[in-house]
């Protein structure tokens, strides 16, 4: 029997991966393992539209396609460890998998408060379904909700809380808003817009401690005062999922290491044939900007990478002449984020956080505005508010970079 | 053979990732709304599910 090629992790990465292996001509089995209870579903949504109406698997499942349909979907399982010689994996339920070839799609998962008083009911994170379901049902009007962590993920759930008729305060460390990667003056603007909403920032503070008994009905401030807060939610960064590989020669420091084929790369810098990584767990360096390696946490990357993995994998494992010319093609994806927050609609390409220069090139900045972010001279990123046919003639530009 | 394109305006946020993969199916008009057709060669397929991929608001679908 021919043993099949295993996903670990069974969310975006997972299903595109297994949906481009397809394409690229696989027809071997497929087994996808992953811990949550859902077939695979975008996430998104649970920090915007779907926490603000209602949060139900069906709204954010992703269509499956009949390519994928006799994929094996091991779910509600863990894979604890994995045996990279003898080629296998080994689950939650004690079973082991045997595979042909190996693609870790884990992801991330959230940080969380590290404090004394930290055993209360009532604090939250927003990263799965079932995160977004408990805390779509603690966004009732009136509700004091405290948002530690002024990112991305911190602003949106502060905007549709706030939408939700809830009295929002937002704690953070750093001087604005999501300040790193989208620079002062749009940050600026940003915590502006928020706090023309109702949106209240305590800005360069932290929480040292929670009050109360069985739920949070506090949080203790390093300035000294205290909130009152009957919901927490913690968006305060992640930590890649990669316990699982511990013990074996793969670098998995933040992340897992790989080259330009997304092939797993070993502590002593040599290449693993048949382990992939895809997704937000994969720490690659992107030609479009330098040789260093970085994790980007933005949602096309699931895609392209499971697509660059389906071409690479998908040649081997079908013998194909052109298996060398298809590794020594250059991936470089140009990364793209988007973001909703009250009626600002965010888009950006490129990697904003290499800038060591940012400059509004169209627009207002109170209106409908693009900002460039330039490295040494030359554009890394380019994000708007809104005009969003201009921001996308830039991504040719961005793309371009690699070659 | 033709594909049956639709998008979902109730979902859709006009962000035009579609609009790289499908060039020849959707585009943005002047206001930076979405704009597509909504039948096409069946050469268009797979472009169109690359489009489907890259919606964030997974609000394309090919009826069949
Ligand atoms: C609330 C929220 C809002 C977001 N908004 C945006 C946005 O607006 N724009 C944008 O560009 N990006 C956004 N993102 C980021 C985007 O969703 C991610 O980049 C994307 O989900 C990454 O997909 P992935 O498959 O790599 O990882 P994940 O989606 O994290 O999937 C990993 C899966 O593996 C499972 N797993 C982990 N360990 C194991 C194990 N040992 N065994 C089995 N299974 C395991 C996990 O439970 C999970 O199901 C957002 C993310 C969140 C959480
Ligand atoms: S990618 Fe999706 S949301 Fe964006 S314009 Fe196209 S259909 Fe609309």
């Amino acid at each position: 029997m021919t043993k099949p090629v295993v996903i670990v992790g069974a969310s975006m990465g997972g299903l595109r991966v297994a949906e481009a292996l397809r394409r690229f001509g696989y027809t071997g089995p497929i087994t996808a393992i992953g811990d949550e209870p859902y077939a695979p579903y975008n996430r998104p949504p649970l920090s915007k539209e779907v926490l603000a109406k209602e949060v139900s698997h069906e709204a954010v499942a992703f269509a499956q396609r009949p390519a994928t349909e006799d994929v094996n979907w091991v779910l509600g399982t863990r894979v604890v460890s994995a045996d990279l010689e003898h080629k296998t994996v080994t689950d939650s339920n004690g079973d082991t998998h045997a595979y042909s070839a190996l693609i870790a799609a884990t992801g991330l998962r959230p940080k969380r408060l590290q404090v004394p008083n930290g055993d209360l009911a009532g604090r939250h994170a927003v990263r799965t379904l079932d995160d977004a379901i408990g805390l779509r049902a603690a966004l009732v009007p009136g509700a004091r909700v405290v948002i530690l962590g002024a990112g991305f993920i911190g602003c949106e759930v502060a905007a549709t809380a706030r939408k939700l008729g809830c009295e929002v305060t937002v704690v953070a460390p750093g001087v604005h808003p999501i300040v790193r990667p989208l620079g002062v003056e749009l940050a600026k603007e940003i915590q502006r817009r928020h706090e023309a909403e109702g949106v209240r920032f305590l800005m360069k503070t932290t929480i040292t401690d929670l009050i109360g008994t069985a739920r949070v009905e506090g949080v203790q401030l390093d300035s000294g005062e205290q909130l009152d807060c009957n919901v927490l939610v913690e968006a305060i960064g992640s930590h890649a999922n990669t316990e699982w590989l511990e013990g074996t020669d793969v670098d998995i420091t933040d992340g897992i290491l790989t080259d330009n084929a997304m092939r797993a790369i070993r502590t002593d810098g040599t290449v693993h044939e048949d382990v992939f990584a895809i997704g937000d767990v994969a720490r690659f360096a992107n030609p479009i900007f330098d040789e260093v390696a970085r994790r980007v946490e933005h949602w096309n990357i699931p895609t392209d990478t499971a697509k660059r993995v389906g071409q690479v994998l998908g040649a081997k494992l079908n013998s194909a002449e052109n298996w060398p010319s298809v590794l020594d093609e250059q991936f470089a994806p140009v990364p793209s984020f988007w973001s909703d927050q009250f009626e600002m609609h965010i888009l950006a390409f490129g990697l904003l956080a290499l800038a060591d220069e940012v400059k509004l090139i169209h627009g207002e900045i109170d209106g409908d505005c693009v900002f460039g972010y330039y490295r040494a001279g030359t554009m890394v990123g380019v994000c708007g508010i809104g005009l969003r046919s201009t921001v996308q003639g830039y991504r040719a530009a961005i793309g371009s970079l690699a070659s | 053979m033709t594909i049956k394109i639709d998008v979902d305006m109730t979902k859709c946020q006009h962000y035009g990732q579609c609009v790289f993969e499908a060039p020849n199916i959707f585009r943005l008009n002047n206001d930076d709304k979405l704009e597509y057709t909504a039948e096409a060669d069946d050469s268009e397929r797979a472009n169109v599910e690359a489009a489907i991929d890259v919606c964030p608001m997974q609000a394309i679908f090919i009826v069949e």
